[in-house]
């Protein structure tokens, strides 16, 4: 049956998510962008409120509430539309909660989850982009080789949300020879782990300034064989990677609909040679386009989150969303730019931040959100 | 909870549509090459796919809502072609008629096949400046003026004509009136040559002091309204034809993509979509392209639909599908052929037909600048008089 029907909970949750992303996100973001700085508070609050790691099973000290990609793509539209930088912030350590509630062995979520189902934020993180400019997450260069009946990881893993402060890390590695999605595997390894190095130094990137990235090094790390994620079985590849690319997708809806909620009354309060410059078409169209084309990208989000979901192989229907909404959302926060003009470059409003996050966000392959 | 999936009788009935389809893809390029011929109301293999309807009419508990649902049938009809294995007895004119007329009149032409002219040689998509007068003489209207571009013109019984009955009052002077065909007055003036969906039959009239009874016009209300009046009753019709008009350019760039992909897949041009994108040759990029704008096109209009079906409205999700409609109609077929290169544009197959049929989706049932005026207007609280 086809319908754009939320759950009555979807509903809650995306109200829930909307009241605080306006409430609390969009007026510091500025602030937060300009100093390199996220208050722990706002963190806290956000965890408290179980927007990134509600799916924590009760008996694990989380709130339980049934493991969604649907939600997840709900909570992150809306914490994206307060700002894109904060929202990364506050749903990166989920990029490590997710996948152990969805692949995690008894055994492994009884040993790591309960320190994040707490109503404090706890970083945490996967460990996924590295260092050329041809990444590949199917054909990654960290590798894991089973040795000595461990796993041995080796590599250099870039970007890492909060790996200055982060317990765990969730590495992302090729495992064998074999390219592809399906070969993806993935390592819990605490930060105190024989080998690794964070780089101290934050890393800089042109957009979502304000959350902390770092530079990682795994240089012959062994992992227990029981702390592959899924042990034995491992995990669908394929899946975890979608996972975080529809979830990152949805982030960019959030972020274009906030540049067309500021368009908007600019356009038309904004007077050149006698008139609103929202009644000449060259921008009253790309209003509408802007306005056509986040309706697009949320429909292809919510087609690839109901995927998995369903627990289909979503593949395809993510790689479709992940397109779209990648492209439009850069797209749109240039256009908005433009349609500000000149007062869209100046740092005074958040256009010009909004182009910044656009670009760093889409071509992240989905490191920030699950 | 939300769904994008079918459930068993709903993929039956699309496979049936498509078994259908295959059927009139036979013929399609005969009647593309014999313009001047109509293809019959029924053809002859009709019967082997009467109990679509009777499919579709009941699709179980977890169905699909009726609006959305039938936008998807809609898609994979002319998945097949634009050509219907049994032409509707009901037309464009016919929604006018559900739109503006009284109880009375909706009886009396339910199964009546009209067509609906509005568009004059001077006017098309400034519906309002039409230029048809309407005369009311004893208990007869007089009808004056041109009308060009009528879908179904040839084929129909009769014509809703839209005219104006006091030019001054702009569009509240604006009526529509039922003329039957043979009524003095009314004559055709050619059948039109077109770049593409051949196969449906496009006509122009003129009317000179063409005289209908008084009970011929729609609704019956011969008073100039303030503000729309039965004018009104057009656009209302739009909510449920644009998405339709979308639905139809969206099924032929969906037949445009799976050809391509097919083909391609001959050649061994496949898209692996989980290839990282450096491994993507730039035509596997235009592959996946043209099927992400294809998704979005298509989710949009089954939004447009199931916000009908929901009694929301969706004046903005109709002009949206229909604009994005409008884009994939020309974009995808443009991709299509580039992708396939000269031998896509040969005879050979029919793509080159889908390229000239999707062509009219950003035209028909207003154009994309007016999706575009219609969005923008509703995005900024702006009337028409704000945003011309
Ligand atoms: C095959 C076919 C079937 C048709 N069937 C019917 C039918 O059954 N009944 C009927 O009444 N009509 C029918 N039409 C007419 C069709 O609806 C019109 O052609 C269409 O609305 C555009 O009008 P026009 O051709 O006069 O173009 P114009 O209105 O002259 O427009 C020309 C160009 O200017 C643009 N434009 C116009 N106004 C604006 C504006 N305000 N801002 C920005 N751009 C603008 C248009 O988008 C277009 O690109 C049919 C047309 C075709 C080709």
């Amino acid at each position: 049956m086809i319908t754009f029907e939320l759950t009555k909970e979807q509903t809650l949750i995306q109200k829930t998510a909307k009241e605080f992303a306006s409430g609390e996100l969009k007026d510091i973001a500025r602030d937060c962008d300009e100093h390199d700085e996220i208050p722990k508070k706002l963190l806290d609050k956000a965890w408290e409120m179980g927007l990134a790691n509600a799916a924590v099973p009760e008996t694990y000290g989380g709130i339980g509430m049934q493991r969604s990609a649907m939600t997840s793509a709900l909570i992150c539209e809306e914490l994206g539309y307060g700002c894109a930088s904060l929202a990364a912030a506050i749903m990166a350590p989920s990029t490590f909660i997710q996948p152990l509630v969805d692949f995690g062995t008894e055994e492994q979520k009884k040993r790591y989850l309960p320190t994040y189902g707490q109503d404090k934020f706890a970083p945490a993180a996967a460990a996924l982009h590295e260092s050329h400019f041809t990444f590949d997450v199917t054909d990654m260069r960290t590798t894991a080789r089973q040795e000595g009946g461990h796993w041995v990881l080796n590599g250099v893993k870039r970007l890492v949300p909060f790996g200055q402060t982060a317990q765990h890390f969730l590495v992302l590695a090729k495992s064998g020879d074999r390219t592809g999605l399906a070969h993806v595997g993935a390592f819990i390894v605490p930060r105190d782990a024989k080998g690794l190095t964070v780089e101290s130094a934050p890393e800089k990137t042109m957009g979502l300034k304000p959350v902390p990235k770092a530079k990682i090094t795994l240089d012959n790390v062994a992992v227990p064989m029981a702390d592959r994620l899924g042990a034995g079985k491992g995990i669908d590849g394929r899946r975890l990677i979608n996972t975080l690319r529809v979830a990152n997708s949805a982030l960019c809806v959030g972020l274009a609909k906030a540049v067309l909620d500021a368009s908007v009354p600019y356009a038309k309060q904004r007077v050149a040679f006698g008139e609103p410059i929202a009644k000449r078409q060259a921008i009253a169209f790309k209003l509408s386009e802007m306005h056509s084309e986040i309706e697009a990208m949320r429909w292809l989000v919510w087609k690839a989150a109901s995927q998995l979901d369903q627990n289909g192989d979503a593949t395809k229907a993510t790689t479709l969303a992940q397109h779209y909404a990648n492209k439009n959302c850069v797209l749109i926060a240039d256009n908005g730019v433009q349609i500000f003009g000149g007062h869209g470059y100046i740092r005074d409003l958040p256009l010009e931040m909004w182009m910044r996050n656009a670009r760093t966000l889409t071509v992240l392959e989905g490191i920030v959100a699950a | 909870m939300v769904d994008f999936t079918f459930n068993a009788k709903e993929q039956e009935i699309i496979r049936e549509i498509r078994r259908e389809g295959l059927v009139l893809r036979k013929y399609a390029r005969y009647y593309d090459e014999h313009e001047e011929e109509l293809p019959p109301d029924e053809f002859p293999e009709a019967k082997e796919f009467a109990h679509i309807d009777k499919m579709a009419a009941d699709r179980g508990a977890d169905a699909t809502s009726p609006t959305a649902f039938y936008m998807c049938m809609l898609m994979h009809r002319t998945w097949g072609d634009m050509m219907r294995m049994k032409v509707p007895f009901t037309a464009l004119g016919n929604a006018s008629v559900t739109a503006a007329g009284t109880d009375e009149q909706k009886k009396r032409w339910a199964k009546t096949r009209l067509s609906m002219a509005n568009t004059e040689p001077g006017c098309g998509s400034d519906s309002k400046a039409i230029e048809t007068t309407a005369e009311l003489d004893g208990d007869e209207w007089v009808l004056n003026g041109e009308k060009i571009f009528v879908t179904t013109g040839i084929r129909a019984e009769g014509s809703v004509i839209w005219a104006t009955i006091d030019k001054s009052a702009g569009r509240g002077g604006i009526k529509a009136f039922v003329v039957m065909k043979g009524t003095p007055g009314f004559e055709l003036v050619k059948k039109e040559k077109k770049m593409g969906i051949r196969s449906s039959d496009t006509a122009a009239f003129v009317l000179k002091n063409c005289r209908v009874p008084k009970e011929n016009l729609l609704g019956m209300d011969p008073t100039v309204k303030k503000g729309g009046g039965g004018f009104k009753g057009l656009m209302k019709t739009f909510n449920l034809t644009r998405p339709g008009v979308a639905a139809m350019g969206i099924g032929n760039i969906m037949a445009c993509q799976e050809f391509v992909a097919e083909e391609m897949a001959k050649e061994g041009v496949a898209v692996d979509y989980e290839a990282g994108q450096h491994k993507r040759s730039a035509i596997q990029q235009k592959m996946i392209e043209l099927e992400a704008e294809l998704e979005a096109a298509t989710l949009c209009t089954l939004r447009a639909g199931w916000l009908a079906d929901k009694g929301k409205p969706n004046n903005l999700e109709a002009s949206v599908s229909k604009q994005k409609g409008g884009d994939i109609s020309r974009r995808g077929a443009q991709l299509a052929l580039e992708i396939l290169g000269a031998m896509g544009s040969t005879h050979d197959q029919l793509v080159e037909k889908w390229f000239r049929d999707a062509r009219i989706t950003d035209i028909y049932e207003g154009t994309g600048e007016i999706q575009r005026l219609v969005i923008a207007r509703e995005l900024l609280n702006y009337t028409s008089k704000d945003l011309t």
